[in-house]
């Protein structure tokens, strides 16, 4: 017994050792790889001052008009408050808002995909955005406590090719797959939303129902999918390579640069163009409402060379 | 028989190893974002050199040697302001408060006064503070303010036209104030802040909001204590600021923006956005004009918020001079201040200074109306978690 005992110690210690090693050896080669592959592809930022000097004033503004938003707003209604806080404030600058519930609540007009997995609902949910897209050639997936600067996404994308595939956000590595975070917003161009719609029916490659022993989760899935179409993950970043898309709170994020830059909180926090903060309360919500769309400091001005109006009918931008 | 069991369980155990150690890994290295770019840490180093050489000590004061600026902003217009609206801003703080509250309003709001000067109750040359002479406590603050204005008007009379008092955690937009205070000059015996009703005939400015003085006004302030005039009626700092003031013939001002939206705010915007007061809170009785909650609460030039605490600070710092959204035409324009020949330097925003709001056809056509109607059966959103705090006397 004894001797059986020591031997299997000896051998799961052996085993550990072998992995170790094994995954130290993985670890260095595509490091390498993916640094020179960064640099090409896995980075969006918005058009720089050169990039821009290539186009036209009118072309500029054919760009601003062409670059329509349709945000994918994922609800259920046991967080109505959410759900009507969305509703109420930065919703309104997506060129079209469809929620999509998992089931219909009387108090809130939603498309109802009648559908509790969340996986399957978000692939009903993505299909019936392509659908329905119209003009629309790019796509913002959201969750019910994500709040985004819809303009500063269409900065971002103003002069990227909605018919190429482009897939961004929150770029996350997990192993091997490269993901685009959940909760920070999830951005398809018109092309890469096709191939996802045309994958879908592969249930090999893009099961439907997830396999049960290996549940991935929804933003992996989805990275998944989208690898087997040849679309890749990106960082959505500003000039500097800081994220756009943040799966925090901007108040928890402000407290976060409180205890690593004391002496430089504001600049050493958040970009000024973010596009989204998460696991936002409706309150910080409406609060982020008046600071993006009303509150500023009287006699600066940027003078930017796009315009976006305020939506119509709305009191709180 | 025995070997054969043993290099089994060998096995077995190398299998285990593996297996364990791989789950183990996955959940603790792999899991992480792209990298970043790295010369970030460099970039703030260098702009905290800078902060250094942004202020000059003087006499306990702090000078503003450099207006802060963005990169890629226009601010002529709030530059030629600064040159021509001087505000010098004294913070009303304590020993105590100095590392957890007076601090954050120094690297925040306080850097876009002129001259700003930290009011305590004990000399600290470091910070720099300005020792008052008095005690700490509730029922020193009319003497606090007393002697603060009174050191202010000694010391600094020549080096600005408008004094701010403030606590240590109010937050003040001091380009907004600037807006305020550029259809008035210092000379008028005026003083403005957020208007209360109660105890006085014309009223009188919440403290905790802050409120600022004309040079007249201040004048008059000093003038009315050296004749008796004003004397230290109640430690209620407000009202009795507010007694003084009228007794000496400064008018208490109208800080409401164009469109009759309130500037100086006694809460934080959460709570004059969200919270739905109730009727017998004093507020309501309180505020001088009418009282709108929701969105109309606030004007899109506020000048202040109170109770904002270290976080708050930076958080509205983010939200007031970084965070916006890109090419965005705001709804409100606020004219341009007449006077100081503002209207030359912009002769194009002149124009455009003239209507308050842009005509109704230039806005985003939306799919919205649907949604406007179901918007009246929404649950309403949850009260403020934080009751508002019932100060008695307008504190």
């Amino acid at each position: 017994m004894l001797s059986e005992g020591g031997s299997f110690m000896k051998g799961m210690i052996l085993g550990g050792v072998f992995c170790l090693v094994v995954s130290l050896l993985n670890s260095y080669s595509p490091v390498t790889e993916s640094r020179t592959d960064d640099h090409h592809h896995h980075h969006v930022k918005a058009a720089s001052k050169d990039e821009l000097k290539h186009f036209s004033g009118s072309q500029l503004k054919e760009l601003e008009n062409q670059v329509q938003v349709y945000c994918v707003i994922m609800v259920e209604p046991k967080v109505l408050v959410y759900w009507a806080t969305t509703l109420d404030t930065w919703s309104k600058h997506c060129d079209k808002a469809a929620f999509y519930t998992s089931e219909a609540s009387k108090a809130l007009d939603a498309i109802d995909m009648n559908e509790k997995d969340d996986w399957t609902r978000l692939r009903k949910a993505l299909k019936h955005a392509y659908e329905n897209a119209g003009d629309m050639r790019w796509f913002f997936v959201a969750q019910p406590t994500t709040f985004a600067i819809i303009e500063n996404l269409k900065y971002l994308v103003l002069t990227k090719d909605p018919d190429e595939p482009f897939y961004l956000g929150k770029a996350v590595k997990s192993g091997e797959l490269e993901y685009v975070a959940y909760d920070s917003g999830i951005v398809l161009s018109y092309e890469a939303l096709k191939r996802l719609v045309a994958v879908f029916q592969d249930e090999e490659k893009c099961p439907e129902r997830g396999r049960a022993l290996w549940k991935l989760s929804d933003d992996k899935q989805l990275a998944v999918c989208l690898k087997y179409t040849g679309v890749f993950a990106e960082n959505g970043e500003d000039a500097h390579g800081k994220s756009l898309f943040n799966s925090k709170s901007v108040d928890a994020l402000i407290k976060d640069s409180m205890n690593n830059n004391p002496n430089n909180v504001v600049e050493g926090c958040c970009p000024d163009l973010a596009v989204t903060f998460s696991g936002m309360s409706p309150n910080q919500m409406q609060v982020m409402m008046f600071g993006v769309y009303r509150l500023r400091p009287y006699g600066h001005d940027f003078h930017d060379f796009l315009t976006f109006y305020p939506p119509k009918g709305s009191d709180n931008d | 028989m025995k070997a054969l069991g043993s290099r089994f369980f060998f096995y077995a155990g190398f299998v285990v190893g593996t297996f364990t150690l791989y789950v183990f890994l996955r959940q603790m290295w792999f899991e992480r974002t792209t990298p970043q770019g790295n010369n970030l840490g460099k970039m703030y180093e260098h702009q905290h050199e800078e902060e250094e050489s942004l202020w000059k000590k003087d006499r306990s004061a702090l000078f503003n040697l450099k207006h802060p600026h963005h990169i890629g902003e226009d601010s002529h217009l709030a530059d030629e302001l600064y040159r021509k609206v001087r505000i010098l801003c004294w913070v009303m703080t304590g020993p105590k408060n100095l590392e957890t509250k007076a601090r954050h309003a120094k690297q925040t709001w306080s850097r876009h006064c002129n001259v700003v000067v930290f009011m305590s109750s004990v000399d600290d040359p470091d910070f720099p503070t300005v020792g008052l002479g008095t005690k700490e406590g509730r029922d020193q603050l009319y003497w606090k303010t007393i002697r603060a204005f009174h050191y202010a008007y000694e010391h600094h009379a020549d080096e600005a036209d408008w004094f701010l008092k403030a606590d240590d955690d109010t937050y003040v937009i001091v380009d907004n104030l600037r807006w305020v205070l550029a259809n008035h000059t210092p000379d008028e015996p005026i003083y403005f802040g957020r208007r209360f009703k109660p105890y006085t005939k014309q009223g009188y400015m919440s403290g905790g909001a802050g409120y600022v003085l004309s040079r007249e006004a201040l004048r008059r302030f000093v003038e009315g204590f050296k004749n008796k005039v004003c004397t230290h009626t109640t430690s209620v700092e407000d009202l009795a600021m507010g007694q003084c003031m009228e007794k000496v013939g400064v008018l208490a001002g109208d800080s409401r923006d164009t469109a009759h939206r309130e500037t100086f705010h006694p809460f934080v915007p959460e709570q004059h956005l969200t919270a739905k007061f109730p009727k017998s809170f004093w507020y309501w009785s309180y505020c001088y004009y009418p009282i709108s909650e929701g969105p109309k609460c606030c004007s899109d030039i506020s000048v202040s918020f109170h109770y904002v605490d270290a976080a708050g600070m930076y958080l509205l710092e983010y939200y007031t001079y970084h965070l916006r959204a890109f090419g965005y035409k705001y709804r409100y324009q606020p004219p341009i201040p007449k006077g100081y020949g503002f209207e030359q330097l912009t002769s194009r925003n002149a124009a455009e200074g003239q209507d308050m709001t842009f005509q109704e056809n230039d806005l985003k056509e939306g799919n919205n109306s649907s949604q406007d109607d179901q918007r009246q059966d929404a649950d309403p959103p949850p009260a403020a978690d934080k009751d508002p705090p019932a100060a008695p006397e307008g504190n």
